[in-house]
């Protein structure tokens, strides 16, 4: 497979800051023609920001890139794509609006006249498809078509522009099984064809099946670049995992929950991406979800707090079933969900602080009929000391707070309705090293206070240093439920969810 | 007439509330809508005369006014975007082109008209596009902006256009059977519909009001379409004030006023969605001709316009409701 002509991708030496803080330093990656070249690396290695660097979207501090043996100097998506980048997104980047053909065509359509000729476009389009060997109908409008034809969609934008390197971004987290092996089967067609694939995943198997090399990122720096067959998932795990604790946390031993009373008992649950889960919440616990992405982890949550119905089996809470059919039940319930995206789903941004966190319990706050200000203050007051959360004014818009103080009142928010099951997804995600250990301190203090905490995260540093029990999820199911004795560190964590054996 | 040709696997697939023999709801509401009201009044009120050749064609002349500014509002909508000062840049269209034709002829008459629109166009565009103020606020302070202008430099005096030149070609003449007014929005109707559907522009114009960020991703100039949908409205806005000028023979600032709400109806109606990436000139036409149409049959049967009002009002929000896709 390898060939004397020039490299796919030649980065060398490539460096970016961000505010000072180094994400890339000296990274050397190179691609060769046809093949599928993995990369991986645990939340944070770099391995995004490498990519928007070889895309062009952001600008590298030092360093050179090259495709097929052309320089890329500036910073310019135009520039990479006319080189032959292509990207296939994981958030997609078609409109739903128009059809296949158009959106494969979109902003290069074939002209006869001045006007579109549709009849070419939809030619053209259908060749491409025919090439790729998938059965779409170009005329076919993208949002009716299922979420693997969009990403076939993706991949054939990026063919109709000569795409020579395609980059992947974990092409299978929305993807089931047979539609993986399809994906896959394309894959290797677009290999023989010559097309240099970047193929980015978290999944071992995945990674052994199709991937020819491997390179590993650690902490914005090359740790290894290897061919697949001389290097074992376990060190795959090893290399991805080992990277520096980035906050100061680590595993205490914590006297058993076991014996907290069962605050929730789910049985058999299934909702749209759950698939009979059965696990228990019991006081004075916390319980760490874990799993790649598209496993179930946050569509559990969603579930649990009754934005996405609960289609077979029950939510049983002191004997009985609850009823979850909407967040209103499900906080009448005693149930609190800290939502993954804050910005969009925890917080009213342009609301000051005060108003944000008295948001959920404006009902016990009122004064004939209307809200008391002096309650309200009280109680704002109250939670922000609880939570030691850095506001100089707390009237002010809870925008103007550091993404970490965001999140804690969030947290404080729910705080306030006494939930006796909190559920947070990635709380940790996006927040300083500071208030990552402060959040971990904060859901221990919960689990002492009585509650019973669940947490998802893919930050394993701070689940291990956090959780009491474990549950694995893989492809919507419960795989696993692990104690805390048998998770002693991250590469523990990581095999478990990859489904590997030490 | 993609969606017809859609392989039945990917049929199953949609989420029609309605069984489905082929019809898009959303896009084909105002044709059947149009078909069945059409129907119902030519049974109920063909002794009023509704199909009289004359009652017919009135309606098409007092459809083409609303149809005119509903071509420009497609693009807008589809685009994501709203336009509220249409009425208010027709009227002030119609006096500035009365005023100019006075004091300095024929041609400058219409040079002024069409200006008014290039220059309310620009400054709409250029807010919305690059100052990113949204486009509701631009247009909801236009819309006051640009008839208290009108009212204010004519002294809330109608101007009279005496050139009948301008009034034969603008509105008031025929060509052959045709009313001149009916031919110009035909005009205006295939224009806009050829490039919605057929140039790069209009498909620019409905990725953009789709999905912004993936339209800029595939290389569109996302602030250029922005502005350029802005000034097609206000030009378009102007064509109409134009028009109106035309057809009653003078300018007045209250010409227009009130069609922003028919024009957005008549768009809406017509199956291009308020959120924009989806959108149809010629649904648009029906929408406007869909509403007069059932304006004159509630005349004809006897309506007070208070009653009218309310009836075509309820008609809309039905209309919308069935069309409503998910």
């Amino acid at each position: 497979m390898p060939t004397d002509g020039p490299l796919a991708v030649r980065m060398a030496d490539v460096c970016k800051s961000f505010d000072g803080v180094k994400v890339l330093d000296g990274v050397h990656f190179e691609v060769l023609p046809g093949e599928v070249h993995a990369l991986a690396g645990g939340n944070g290695a770099g391995k995004s920001t490498l990519m928007k660097v070889l895309l062009g979207a952001y600008r590298r501090d030092a360093g050179h890139v090259e495709v097929f043996g052309r320089r890329l100097d500036a910073a310019s998506i135009h520039a990479a794509k006319a080189a032959g980048v292509g990207m296939v997104y994981q958030e997609f980047s078609l409109i739903p609006t128009l059809t296949v053909a158009q959106n494969i065509f979109l902003d290069a359509e074939p002209l006869r006249a001045g006007l579109i000729d549709d009849a070419v476009m939809r030619r053209r389009a259908a060749e491409i498809l025919a090439r790729m060997e998938v059965a779409i109908d170009p005329a076919a409008e993208v949002g009716s078509l299922p979420t693997a034809q969009w990403q076939l969609t993706e991949i054939a934008k990026a063919l109709s522009q000569d795409a020579r390197v395609l980059v992947m971004d974990e092409p299978t987290a929305s993807l089931a099984k047979h539609e993986v092996d399809a994906l896959f089967g394309l894959i290797e067609r677009l290999k023989a064809q010559g097309i240099a694939i970047i193929y980015i995943s978290h999944r071992m198997d995945e990674i052994h099946r199709i991937a020819d090399r491997i390179t590993i990122l650690r902490n914005g720096r090359n740790l290894v670049t290897a061919a697949l067959d001389e290097i074992t998932p376990q060190e795959i795990v090893a290399g991805i995992a080992g990277r520096e604790l980035a906050a100061q946390v680590s595993y205490g031993p914590r006297s058993a929950a076991r014996e907290g009373k069962v605050l929730l008992d789910v049985r058999e649950v299934s909702a749209e991406g759950v698939r009979e889960a059965t696990f228990q919440v019991r006081a004075g616990e916390v319980l760490g979800v874990a799993g790649l992405m598209g496993s179930g982890r946050t569509e559990l949550a969603r579930a649990l707090f009754g934005i996405s119905a609960i289609t077979s089996g029950a939510v049983v809470k002191d004997g009985q079933p609850l009823r979850l059919a909407s967040p209103a039940d499900a906080i009448r319930a005693g149930i609190a969900l800290i939502p993954e995206d804050r910005r969009l789903q925890g917080l009213v941004l342009d609301h000051s602080v005060r108003t944000n966190l008295t948001l959920p319990m404006l009902a016990s706050l009122r004064r004939w009929g209307l809200v008391a200000v002096d309650k309200v203050r009280a109680m704002s007051e109250h939670l922000i000391e609880q939570l030691s959360i850095a506001v100089a004014r707390p009237d002010a818009p809870v925008r103007l707070l550091s993404g970490g103080n965001q999140q804690k009142v969030v947290i404080a928010k729910w705080l306030g309705t006494e939930p006796e099951v909190l559920v947070m997804d990635e709380p940790t995600a996006g927040v300083d090293v500071g208030t990552k250990s402060e959040i971990v301190r904060i859901v221990r203090d919960l689990a002492r206070a009585g509650k019973g905490v669940v947490v998802i995260s893919s930050e394993y540093p701070e689940l291990i240093a956090m959780c009491d029990r474990y549950l694995i999820m893989r492809d919507g199911r419960v795989a696993e439920c692990l104690d805390a004795r048998e998770i002693r560190s991250e590469l523990d964590l990581e095999l478990a969810v990859q489904g590997l054996s030490a | 007439m993609t969606a017809l040709a859609a392989p039945p696997k990917d049929k199953d697939r949609r989420t029609f509330t309605w069984p489905d023999i082929g019809i898009d709801w959303r896009r084909d509401i105002v044709y059947i809508g149009f078909v069945v009201v059409f129907i119902a009044f030519a049974i109920l009120l063909g002794d009023e005369g509704f199909l009289s050749t004359a009652n017919l064609l009135n309606i098409l002349r007092q459809a083409s006014i609303v149809a005119v500014i509903a071509v420009g509002m497609t693009f807008v909508i589809g685009c994501a975007e709203i336009d509220l000062s249409v009425g208010s840049v027709a009227g002030l269209a119609s006096i500035t082109t009365a005023m100019v034709i006075s004091r300095y002829g024929l041609v400058a008459g219409i040079i002024a008209g069409v200006l008014v629109g290039l220059v309310v166009g620009a400054i709409n565009g250029s807010l919305v596009a690059f100052v990113r103020i949204p486009s509701f606020l631009v247009t909801l302070a236009m819309l006051g902006v640009a008839v208290g202008i009108a009212q204010w430099v004519t002294d809330s005096a109608p101007q009279p256009i005496l050139d009948s030149t301008y009034t034969s070609m603008f509105g008031s003449g025929t060509v052959g059977f045709l009313p001149g007014l009916v031919v110009w929005s035909a005009v205006a109707v295939a224009v806009g519909a050829v490039v919605l559907k057929k140039a790069r522009f209009g498909r620019q114009v409905l990725a953009t009001g789709a999905n912004r960020t993936a339209a800029e991703y595939s290389g569109i100039n996302t602030r250029a379409i922005k502005f350029r949908v802005m000034m097609i409205s206000a030009t378009a806005a102007a064509m109409a004030g134009m028009l109106y000028a035309g057809r009653l023979q003078s300018g007045r600032f209250q010409f227009g006023s009130g069609d922003e709400m028919n024009a957005i109806a008549a768009v809406i109606l017509g199956g291009t969605a308020l959120s924009g990436g989806r959108g149809s000139v010629i649904g648009s036409l029906f929408g406007a001709l869909l509403m007069q149409l059932i304006t004159n049959g509630l005349i004809l049967a006897g309506l007070d316009p208070s009653q009218q009002q309310v009836v075509r009002g309820v008609i809309i929000v039905l209309a919308v409701a069935l069309a409503r896709n998910k």
